[in-house]
């Protein structure tokens, strides 16, 4: 489509442009009101900018006083342990799924897909029931166990691994490889952008989970940073604003560095597979 | 595909991919399929909080449950309210990101990537800060009051009114759903071949016609895929309501998703999973219904 009409450009520049600047606008009024005092919060008209960038009060009473150094220190346990467990799991089930022919394969499949489409809150009363019976209740073990190699984590992997020769791995049989060989020795070093599409993906699930742990975490010790944050949040009798939005910007930092540098493993992951 | 089994039979080469799965398989047992037939063995049952520690000494009431679930005020009240997020917001989301695919689509080279980058960043924000954030700028005194005020307009009570409560959780829904129904569209439109839009033009269509004409049916995939996943992702809404409102002011936020949690929170085991399995049930006739409808158009 050629031949566009430069005022049509520019229009359509502009409006682009407001809705972006509509779309960020929560991330402008984050940055700003976590440097503002409860003063500052309260006053009517309230100033755009805060007075002073370098007050760091808000972050200081939360990581000395709130207890959010143990909210991060659970949430990279529950990320890291759930990101590993889903890359060595989900690619060992989506190579046998797409190179590896056995009966039933197609029912490992339909689980796949039945376990990506029945509604969470369907689950999570049995599945508390089904912690409780592990003994796993206010551990980091019961917010982890039931993602630990997630539906979605397959699926991209399945897809993915269908576009590996099957010439390569032939030859490696042929050679008297074992199929561990081939897996960890040719298997894994071809899918090197899918591992990374499944790690993020399974990161931005399990730094972002909530309904989960705020049921399995019973007290702070156990809390995850959106759960000691939705707890401080709906405790407060009178609210806070300074503090509630620079633990928002803690809880969003790490997830917005990742994305500035490897957006384009997240839009893959939705592009695969049309699911978050 | 060739015989692989040629070494040690196939036989082996099966016994090596049911070990492959197995993990897979073990957390899906688990964590889905049992916890789905056991949700449905205790809607049948009087099951409450006190029965937890010794789940099988539970009384069988058959439909009694579903029949006390269905006629309660509180659930059908729950379930009208999903209906309004489910009738409002997916049409709006979908719209405005079908406008910004077709936007970033348009033959635009500069800025490009950026513009995606914005306009799918509410995607991947943590909701709890989300909520944390809409609760600070709408509140009566907040950044967007005034900003209103300096437009010389009288703010409304966003969170604290009834009606305008759904509104400003839509409004939240909305802002982190539109950046997905986008890159999907965007995905949809960029699988459309170049020559069938210069064949068009060369016809002279004008550019709505082609619109319509040509891209909204090549987009159906797309369309049906995106309708069908915010209709469920709308169909279980619970974070944003939970956390931007608690379900309040006066339940008008209080999705079916909320009312199991507070059944469950209550310790009415039974009546939540009851409740819980309408919805299943919905959402399947959903997207049923949508499938049907939509392979019909055309």
């Amino acid at each position: 489509m050629s031949g566009k009409h430069p005022l049509r450009t520019a229009l359509l520049y502009a409006a682009l442009t407001l809705v972006a600047a509509i779309v960020l606008m929560p991330f402008v009024w984050v940055l700003f009101g976590a440097f503002k005092t409860q003063g500052e919060i309260m006053a009517a008209p309230g100033a755009w900018l805060p007075q002073d960038f370098s007050n760091l009060a808000n972050f200081a009473e939360l990581f000395e006083r709130r207890q959010f150094g143990t909210y991060m220190g659970n949430s990279l346990i529950v990320s890291a342990f759930t990101v590993a467990s889903n890359v060595l799991f989900s690619s060992l089930a989506g190579y046998a799924l797409a190179k590896l022919p056995f009966k039933g394969s197609k029912l490992v499949f339909g689980c796949i897909l039945a376990a990506m489409m029945i509604p969470y809150i369907a689950l999570f009363v049995p599945q508390f029931f089904i912690i409780v019976q592990f003994g796993l209740v206010n551990t980091l073990a019961g917010i982890v166990l039931p993602i630990a190699v997630m539906p979605i984590a397959v699926f991209i992997m399945r897809q993915f691994a269908d576009s590996v020769p099957d010439e390569l791995l032939e030859a490696a049989r042929l050679d008297g490889a074992g199929e561990f060989r081939i897996f960890f020795g040719i298997f894994l070093p071809l899918v090197g952008p899918a591992i990374a599409t499944v790690a993020i993906i399974t990161f931005l699930n399990s730094w972002n989970y909530f309904l989960w742990p705020l049921i399995v975490a019973q007290d702070q010790g156990t809390y995850t940073l959106p759960v000691g944050l939705a707890v401080a949040s709906q405790a407060a009798r009178s609210i806070d604003y300074g503090l509630l939005l620079a633990g928002a910007i803690v809880v969003l930092l790490p997830v917005l560095i990742l994305f500035l540098f490897l957006q384009k493993y997240f839009v893959r992951g939705v592009a695969v597979t049309g699911l978050k | 595909m060739a015989n692989v089994g040629t070494r040690r039979g196939s036989s082996w080469q099966a016994a090596t991919a049911w070990l492959f799965v197995a993990p897979f398989l073990a957390i899906f047992l688990v964590f889905t399929a049992i916890p789905a037939l056991v949700a449905l063995v205790y809607s049948f049952t009087d099951m409450g909080v006190a029965d937890i520690r010794h789940p099988l000494e539970v009384d069988f009431t058959f439909l009694d449950t579903f029949a006390r679930v269905l006629t309660n005020a509180g659930f059908l009240k729950s379930l009208w309210t999903t209906g309004i997020f489910i009738v409002i917001s997916v049409p709006l989301t979908m719209t405005i990101g079908l406008i910004l695919a077709l936007a970033l689509n348009s033959g635009i080279r500069r800025l490009r990537a950026v513009y995606r980058s914005a306009f799918y960043l509410p995607v991947i924000t943590n909701i709890v800060a989300a909520a944390v954030i809409w609760q600070y700028a709408f509140t009566l005194k907040g950044p967007v009051n005034t900003f209103l005020g300096s437009l010389g307009l009288l703010g409304p009570n966003w969170l604290g009114d009834p009606n305008m409560a759904i509104g400003t959780v839509i409004l939240l829904t909305t802002w982190r759903n539109v950046g997905t129904c986008m890159v999907l569209f965007l995905a949809g439109l960029q699988a459309i071949p170049e020559d069938v839009y210069e064949a068009a033009a060369i016809d002279g269509a004008s550019a709505w016609r082609r619109f319509l004409s040509m891209t909204l049916p090549l987009l159906k995939p797309a369309t049906v895929l995106v309708s069908v996943l915010m209709t469920v992702s709308y169909m279980n809404i619970f974070d944003e309501p939970y956390l931007l409102t608690k379900g309040g002011p006066l339940s008008a936020t209080k999705s079916v998703a909320l009312w199991v949690y507070e059944q469950f929170g209550h310790g009415n085991i039974a009546a939540a999973m009851a409740g819980s399995y309408v919805m299943l049930a919905i959402v399947v006739l959903l997207g049923i219904l949508q499938l049907r409808l939509l392979s019909a158009w055309r």
